[in-house]
């Protein structure tokens, strides 16, 4: 490949105005490893007007991500009909009945929005709404409800809250709403943020539960996309964990009541749950633990940090015994897929955590991603939680309340004890083990590779152009401008609606899948015959 | 799954549980698609625009690239002018588009932003141009927003320059890229100049050449646009989604409009080929006929793998009005008939239809969700469903086969390519239908009840 640096950035961006070019030009950044630590990257900060860029909007973080998967749920969306519609089954949060859930408790597949109408517009849409959630409760019975505002509904003044709150009062059961108009933020994050106070101030802590078992775990930031979180849940279950709740894919309501019965919370996505995790920890004093399960490598180290953690003998033998057992399993199945991507550069636009963790898996089949970027991540995703306490507001975060908790007296217990450990094993651990912290993506990527923050249309153009990948990961709407440039692109929101994409069962899928979409016969057949000049023409990948 | 539905037929009167459609911008996004060299923008906070590029991909698996005003909660408070003049700025300084489509959104049309006013102080390059229409999605459905773009067209581009030309305007409504290829082919072997707008055949379905053009070879140009001022005649495919354009084109230009169906089915198809003919004097070309005989022909051979089967059609109003018409030729009972679009014009129509084949007892809904049809199937079922993928979930748990059919299809692929409209799309839907029900009838066959030759 032509390989990046640093004049690479200055070309990408030459056909912008000078603007434009001022602005983007903090948002991309070439790893430096003689300069040590991370420049700063300018992250969560607003799009620039007409660019075509790859954000959502905060309705699609709160509604479509975090609180929309909640099977028990009946979820309203309050609004005219297209957010709800959109939102409607195209996350693949798989989620399926057990005995705390039954079938008939499930609404995951159903739709529910006010489709608010011009006169809803002008006098107002709670009555339509109070009257919704009277029909709902009637017909389905939920245990709670959640009411996720879009855009008109703050313009106009709706009281959700009022309506969510004489609703519980009607019909005995919790209806939380959420004021996650679209337009608040700069992007999906800010629904991310909003959802998380709302489940922390209003749900966790309320149940009284604590499932059986000595390692009580809550996987948190999971959305069990493809079936990520069961593949997680079958090795944890066997080391000897018990799951509390998986945050928020296959989750219900009940387990999210119990969320704070658990001795260590798990972060996969840093982005879209860190604030849970931090909030659960000053609050009840549990330690939170990034992992990263994307990548056999990333997956025995997750398994050791999590054994560690509570120091047991027991479990951590059960613990290398378990990745013994898989990675000899898996290993010589990816060495086969080696053979076909080895050498590879790939592209990835994700997220915001997979751009990073997908860079651990795809070394394993000896691909290296070459520019990575967030479409709503903010600098910490990038540089490392270190850099919180740098990170100025300006207005557009400022208008996300920051929800401020405090140590819960009765609960609240002192990290250690969670994990069964002494205040000075956990000291000791800690040095060890990058307890309730994140280094971000900076350290893990090469020098010379790019990172870019809300990449857009052209950007993304100009760098294939100049660093011709063999392969790019991102979403749909960039998946087909990726294959009309003759480069094959797979999605990794929706993994093409293939997976389960994580620890041993997963990496084997995604190898085998990376693996078919390099060797699809037709790259091979672009161009026709009669046009065929020298034959190199017609193979992109070859 | 889906253990949670009640088992009777239940009222709902507030919301919408399972939309049979969903907002107006969608549809002008993807009218403006139709216009050679456009970006559509969308004026509001990103994700609508972000969804609405979402949605239209995975339906045609084709980039479908569009700007936004990106608005955070400043513009929501001080109005969007800012952002959009940015937004033309920036469009044309990085884009290059011939022309820029702009539609609105809830957030903007709630603050109230006056486009027209912003576009007049806007700068626009020489030789650019800027349309634009409101697309409020409190009001009617993404079918609206389609007729909202289209009737934009006219009223920004075309002209009457007094001189009429022997040609004929096709409005196509809401249908394929597919769809409009069959069209104009059909326009075509009549020996009639045409001009259809909008056109997305060659934008939504482009080749794969391994050169990324953002404005694909493909659209209705500005200038045809322009044009279609001086033509004869326009026939607007579809009332819901062409009859606004035609009949601004009327009175804007004087051009003659004529509202038909979508060209789906027997009937609607002679409708549209008689009116060319009738109008231009044309006979009908001899391939045509052809055409129509293999359709009478295979109707004649097939009629007893669907005639007498009930079905419950939903979709797109232009949509299910031709199904239904054809289904009714096909012999078949359209039991359950709905639409998610508001307009009682449908539900006259539909059940003028169904009153003239001596069909009674069907349910027939405008306005109406998903969940009510479901309900309905729920308390008395039915041999098929027709509509889009969303019905995958009704078909699933009632066990009824599922012909998709509109838009969107989200789940299955090729069918932005391959026309339903036309003789040729009668031939399609017939297959689709009986090997369907054939399906259905091979899996659930005793041993000795299955049979080689169906
Ligand atoms: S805010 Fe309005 S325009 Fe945007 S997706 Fe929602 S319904 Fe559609
Ligand atoms: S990894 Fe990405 S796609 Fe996933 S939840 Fe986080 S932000 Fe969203």
């Amino acid at each position: 490949m032509a390989e990046p640096d640093a004049t690479v950035i200055d070309g990408v961006l030459a056909s912008c105005p000078d603007t434009v070019k001022k602005n983007r030009k903090k948002h991309l950044v070439v790893k430096n490893e003689a300069a040590g630590c991370c420049q700063q990257i300018e992250a969560n900060t607003r799009t620039i007007p007409g660019i075509i860029t790859q954000r959502g909007c905060a309705y699609a973080g709160c509604k479509g991500v975090v609180m929309g998967p909640v099977k028990d749920m009946a979820t309203i969306t309050h609004g005219p009909v297209g957010c709800g519609y959109y939102s409607w089954g195209t996350r693949r949060n798989k989620a399926r009945a057990d005995e705390r859930t039954p079938a008939d408790k499930i609404y995951s597949q159903l739709c529910f929005t006010t489709d608010m109408q011009e006169p809803d517009i002008v006098f107002g849409g709670e009555k339509k709404l109070a009257k919704m959630i009277d029909e709902i409760v009637e017909t389905f019975h939920p245990r709670a409800i959640n009411i996720c505002a879009t855009c008109p509904v703050g313009l106009i003044g709706d009281d959700i809250g009022a309506v969510a709150k004489a609703a519980e009062e009607r019909h005995h059961i919790q209806v939380v709403a959420h004021n996650c108009e679209g337009y608040k933020g700069v992007s999906q994050s800010a629904g991310h943020h909003i959802a998380n106070n709302n489940i922390m101030e209003k749900i966790v802590g309320t149940g009284t539960e604590r499932k059986p078992g000595r390692y009580v775990i809550n996987i948190l930031g999971e959305y069990n996309i493809g079936g990520d979180g069961w593949e997680l849940e079958r090795v944890l279950e066997e080391i000897g964990y018990t799951v509390n709740s998986i945050m928020t894919g296959d989750s219900s309501y009940l387990d999210l009541k119990n969320l704070h019965h658990a001795d260590l919370n798990l972060v996969m996505c840093h982005r879209s749950i860190n604030y849970i995790a931090e909030m659960m920890e000053k609050k009840y004093g549990i330690p939170w633990l990034k992992v990263n399960y994307i990548g056999i490598g990333a997956t025995n180290e997750s398994l050791r940090q999590m054994a560690r953690c509570f120091n047991d003998p027991e479990l951590m033998e059960r613990t290398e015994k378990v990745i013994a057992r898989e990675t000899a399993r898996v290993m010589p199945v990816l060495e086969q897929y080696r053979k076909i991507c080895e050498g590879k550069t790939a592209f990835a636009f994700v997220g915001g955590s997979r751009s990073h963790h997908y860079q651990y898996l795809l070394r394993d089949i000896g691909m290296e991603i070459v520019v990575a970027g967030y479409e709503f991540a903010h600098r910490d995703d990038y540089e490392g939680r270190q850099v919180i306490p740098t990170i100025k507001t300006d207005a557009d975060s400022k208008n996300i309340p920051e929800l401020h908790v405090t140590r819960d007296e009765t609960l609240h217990r002192e990290p250690n004890e969670y994990l069964g450990i002494t205040k000075e094993e956990y000291e000791d651990l800690k040095s060890e083990v990058s307890l309730n912290a994140y280094e971000g993506m900076y350290p893990n990527m090469r020098d010379g590779e790019i990172m870019i923050d809300d990449a857009n249309h052209r950007e993304v153009e100009e760098l294939v152009a100049r660093c011709k990948p063999d392969i790019i990961f991102t979403g749909i709407k960039d998946k087909y401008v990726s294959h009309k440039m003759g480069i094959p692109s797979k999605q990794l929101h929706s993994y093409d609606y293939a997976g389960p994409y994580a620890l041993y069962n997963g990496a084997v899928n995604f190898a085998r899948d990376v693996s078919e979409m390099l060797l699809t016969p037709a790259w091979k057949l672009i161009v026709p015959p009669w046009e065929q000049q020298n034959t190199t023409e017609g193979e992109p990948n070859a | 799954m889906l253990e949670c539905l009640p088992d009777k037929a239940v009222t709902h009167t507030a919301g919408k549980i399972n939309p049979a459609k969903t907002c107006q911008p969608i549809g002008a996004m993807y009218a403006a698609l139709g216009i050679h060299g456009c970006l559509p923008h969308s004026h509001g906070s990103q994700g609508c625009c972000s969804y609405h590029r979402m949605h239209l991909s995975r339906h045609f698996r084709d980039p479908v690239v569009a700007s936004t005003s990106s608005f955070t909660e400043g513009a929501s408070v001080f109005g969007g002018a800012a952002n959009l003049k940015t937004s033309i700025k920036n469009v044309f300084a990085i884009y290059n588009p011939e022309i820029m489509a702009v539609h609105t959104t809830c957030l903007s049309e709630t603050i109230g932003d006056d486009i027209p006013n912003i576009l007049k102080q806007a700068e626009i390059p020489e030789g650019k141009l800027v349309i634009h229409v409101n697309t409020p999605s409190y009001q009617g459905s993404h079918i609206t927003g389609f007729s909202g773009m289209c009737k934009a067209m006219v009223q920004y581009l075309s002209e009457s320059d007094g001189v009429q030309k022997a040609q004929v305007n096709i409005l196509p409504g809401f249908v394929n890229p597919g769809d409009m290829r069959e069209i104009r082919r059909i326009v075509h072997e009549m020996g009639i100049r045409m001009i259809m707008f909008p056109d997305t055949s060659g934008v939504l379905d482009a080749p794969m050449t391994r050169k990324y053009e953002m404005f694909p070879a493909g659209g209705a140009t500005v200038a045809e646009i322009r044009d279609a001022g001086n033509s004869a005649l326009t026939l607007a495919l579809g009332a819901f989604a062409s009859n606004a354009a035609a009949d601004l084109l009327q009175e804007k230009c004087g051009v003659t409009g004529i509202p038909l169906k979508l060209p789906i089915g027997l009937k609607a198809t002679d409708a549209f080929i008689m009116a060319l003919s009738d109008w231009f004097g044309t006979e009908v070309p001899g391939s045509l006929s052809l055409e129509r005989g293999q359709v009478v022909d295979t109707l004649l051979d097939t009629n007893f793998h669907y005639q007498g089967k009930t079905v419950a059609v939903f979709g797109d109003p232009d949509h299910v009005i031709a199904m239904t018409e054809f289904l009714i030729t096909m012999g078949m009972v359209p039991k359950y008939v709905l639409t998610g679009t508001p307009g009682k014009a449908f539900e006259a129509e539909i059940n003028g239809m169904l009153g003239e084949a001596g069909i009674s007892g069907s349910k027939v809904k405008a306005d109406g969700d998903l969940f009510e049809l479901h309900q309905w199937i729920r308390e008395e079922p039915v041999d098929l469903l027709i509509g889009t993928t969303y019905g995958k979930y009704i078909a699933r748990k009632e066990d009824i086969p599922l012909v998709r059919f509109g838009f969107p299809i989200l789940d299955r692929a090729v069918h932005p390519l391959m026309p339903v409209v036309g003789y040729r799309g009668c031939l399609r839907l017939i297959e689709q239908i009986s090997t369907a029900l054939l399906d259905r009838r091979d899996r659930d066959a005793l041993d000795e009840d299955y049979e080689l030759i169906l």
